[in-house]
């Protein structure tokens, strides 16, 4: 869909959408056909009992993302759609990383700098750690490359969560 | 609220919902409700294939604009409407599929005759449901048949496990449906009319090119009148063809890879492009990027997602065809002034002329677009004409005229071959006072001809007339201009004796080696009460022309 020779950015989108069965599929079943490159999704409970939140990233120019939304409107168990504008949005992921810890200097590196993250230590083994971080996506990949030459045996992560600041709002009224 | 089995709701729902007749093959997973359409007043035509249950459905939703239902049951059975269902879904017409599904303990278990038509068909409809509750059922056939009918039109499938058919349950017909995130557009934006005003005002060259859209908003007077007002031409799309009668002035025929040379001429020259209820498909517009190339585009349609998809317009409009042509008509008035137009409209003419010439057939045995002429004088203004796909869905498309919306029924988006004979008898159960002929390939014809026994056992009498050239027509026209003649799999070995065929059905058939044969044979076919099955032997060789080869621009046209 990515035309010639536009300027391609990572967009965010936030979706709500019923919370029911199959949605989660017709949605990502449309990025699929429709060949659009989802970087992240994220599913979750919204603040209204029968909605659920999709925060959704995507990489393409201004058309391909005008494109997303549209079509995301199209379907019709999708009941709002917003581009969030990254100046004004705090967006969060939380990744959980399992670190090799073979001895003791070394463990206590990786501590050390799960502190300058701000991140917790969530599980303790003999030979390894679980990390907990929280942060925007830029942060959580400087910290797993941080950790890479200790050899990270296991990474998950949620996806982005995303929401407008102050009063903007991507409620459905 | 009236306690009832599921079963019994779905066929109450249907009622309340208008539903007359049902196209459709039992089997175990929707035997109750096939109990239950035992005693009900709504007519069940059994067909003979489930694909040919969800063509007649589209072909009766296409000629009455009302919405048509076919059933299945689970399985192959609901595998089997697939092509039916995308079909329907690609031209935008508004069919309900219901099926049969194994009972709700044994979904996921690879039961029995078990498939996941929910996933399979989530790409190709509107929406689909499964029920999970008997009680739902009265909603749930409710907002189908609001999502299929209202906005971009479409089909909406409803899969009913076994067991919620036979499940008793309180059932409240009179719930309200509210759904949040289906609410279509129909009022344009006044400032975008007002835009759209100001350009049509100005434009030297006006030019309007009608989708399927207009047909579905009925609003082809809306359309003449602006066009009439404007004095601009109109072109249509493959499934437009009818928005406009042919023989109006101002109509260029259809555009397009087979279209019209005064279409493709006009359209590309345009000042002013107004398309409405179009999607500027690859068939439509030739080279995207070598359409009209200095026009100004006005692009109308219901489905947002549509504008922008191929073409970026100049000024979009979010709109119901009929309410948007209505305002813009209605603004335009008041302003404007008629222009000279008289060397543009002229050229108009002189295109057209062209395009007669190409009828006029010499040398021996009968030529496809003399042909469609002939049809057409034989047959009344009313009479629906459906088609197969391939050489014979072109000739018919360019060679016999269309007068009135709803009478000309072909598959475009998807260009399925089979649709036409299945969609005719959905057309004649929908208008069964006027004729509905099929143009038929030989190879689209026998993918469905097995319907010939639906058609002659449920007396839906249609006329189908086989352009028999005894090869995969169009596939071979490809191959003969861009393959270098290399015709693989192409030669139809085997087809049958099409007036045996149509006589082992207990239909009529007739072969027709001159256009007086063909008269004799036609004639016969439109006063008979039966299904009649015209042979029409033709040279394989034939081109159909005027053709737009793949990637050109629209005024790359061949003539021949
Ligand atoms: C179901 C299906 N299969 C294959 C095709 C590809 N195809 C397009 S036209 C065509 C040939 C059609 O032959 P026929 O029905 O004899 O019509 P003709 O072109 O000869 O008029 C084929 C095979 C198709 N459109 N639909």
């Amino acid at each position: 869909m990515a035309m010639e020779g536009k300027k391609e950015d990572i967009y965010m989108i936030s979706a709500i959408v019923e919370h029911k069965p199959g949605v989660l599929y017709s949605v990502s079943n449309m990025f699929r056909r429709r060949g659009f490159n989802i970087e992240s999704i994220s599913v979750g409970e919204s603040e209204q009992p029968d909605l659920a939140r999709m925060t959704i990233t995507i990489k393409g120019d201004e058309d391909t993302v005008e494109q997303v939304v549209k079509q995301l409107k199209k379907l019709i168990s999708v009941v709002k759609v917003s581009i969030l504008d990254p100046k004004n949005t705090v967006s969060r992921e939380l990744a959980l990383i399992k670190v090799n810890t073979p001895d003791a200097r070394i463990r206590s590196d990786v501590i050390n700098y799960t502190e300058i993250f701000k991140g917790h230590v969530v599980d303790v083994a003999h030979e390894s750690l679980i990390i907990e971080i929280t942060g925007d996506t830029d942060k959580i990949n400087a910290f797993i490359e941080l950790m890479r030459p200790f050899g990270i045996r296991e990474i998950a992560r949620t996806g982005i969560a995303a929401l407008p600041r102050g009063m903007r709002s991507t409620r459905m009224e | 609220m009236v306690r009832m089995s599921g079963a019994r709701a779905l066929v109450e729902a249907l009622k309340r919902e208008g539903v007359e007749v049902i196209f459709g093959i039992p089997g175990g997973a929707i035997l109750p409700v096939y109990d239950v359409l035992y005693d009900s007043d709504i007519k069940h035509i059994l067909m003979r294939h489930e694909q040919c249950a969800a063509h007649a459905a589209d072909g009766y939703a296409r000629a009455s604009g009302r919405v048509g239902v076919c059933m299945a049951t689970s399985g192959p059975g609901a595998t089997n409407l697939v092509t039916g269902i995308a079909n329907a879904y690609m031209d935008s017409s508004p069919i309900i599929a219901i099926t049969g599904q194994v009972p709700r303990a044994f979904i996921g278990k690879d039961a029995f005759q078990e498939t996941d038509i929910i996933g399979i068909t989530t790409p190709i409809t509107k929406c689909n449901f499964q029920v999970r509750n008997a009680a739902d059922i009265p909603k749930i056939v409710k907002t189908a048949f609001y999502i299929a009918s209202t906005g971009r039109r479409g089909p909406v499938l409803i899969d009913l496990p076994r067991d919620t058919q036979l499940e008793e349950a309180e059932m409240n017909f009179d719930e309200k449906i509210e759904l949040r995130g289906y609410k279509p557009t129909y009022d344009p934006h006044p400032l975008q009319v007002e835009k759209a005003v100001q350009l049509l005002i100005q434009a030297e060259r006006p030019v309007i090119v009608a989708g399927g859209g207009v047909i579905a908003s009925n609003a082809c007077s809306e359309l003449i009148a602006l066009a009439e007002t404007l004095l601009a031409p109109v072109a249509t799309t493959l499934m437009g063809k009818g928005a406009i009668p042919e023989d109006h002035p101002l109509s260029l025929g259809m555009l397009g890879m087979h279209g019209t040379v005064a279409a493709n001429y006009i359209v590309q020259d345009a000042d002013v492009l107004l398309a409405v209820g179009m999607r500027f498909s690859d068939r439509s517009t030739g080279n995207i990027r070598a359409f009209c190339p200095n026009g100004k585009i006005i692009h109308v349609d219901i489905d947002s997602s549509e504008i922008g998809k191929n073409i970026k317009p100049h000024i979009p409009i979010v709109a119901d065809a009929k309410k948007a042509l209505q305002a813009i008509h209605s603004h335009l008035i008041e302003k404007f002034k008629r222009k000279e137009r008289s060397t543009w409209l002229s050229r108009v003419q002189e295109l057209k002329k062209i395009h007669e010439e190409m009828i006029k057939s010499e040398g021996d045995g009968i030529k496809p677009p003399a042909l469609m002429a002939e049809i057409r004088r034989l047959l009344p203004n009313d009479a629906i004409v459906t088609t197969e796909v391939g050489q014979n869905q072109m000739w018919a498309a360019l060679y016999l005229k269309t007068y009135k919306p709803r009478t000309f029924i072909s598959s475009g988006g998807l260009g399925t071959m089979g649709f036409g004979f299945p969609a005719a008898i959905g057309a004649k159960v929908a208008c069964p006072n006027v004729p509905v002929v099929d143009i038929a390939g030989d190879g689209s014809f026998i993918m469905t001809e097995q319907d010939l026994a639906s058609s002659v056992a449920w007396k839906i009498p249609v006329i189908v007339v086989v352009l028999n050239n005894s090869v995969l027509g169009m596939v071979a026209q490809w191959q003969r201009l861009f393959y270098r003649r290399r015709y693989s799999a192409v030669d139809l070995k085997g087809i049958p004796d099409f007036v045996k065929l149509a006589e082992a059905y207990g239909a009529q058939g007739f072969r027709a080696q001159s256009i007086e044969e063909f008269r004799a044979a036609f004639k016969e076919a439109l006063n008979s009460d039966v299904t009649t099955v015209i042979d029409v032997p033709i040279s394989s060789e034939e081109n159909v022309m005027p053709m737009v080869p793949p990637g050109n621009s629209l005024k790359d046209i061949m003539l021949s």
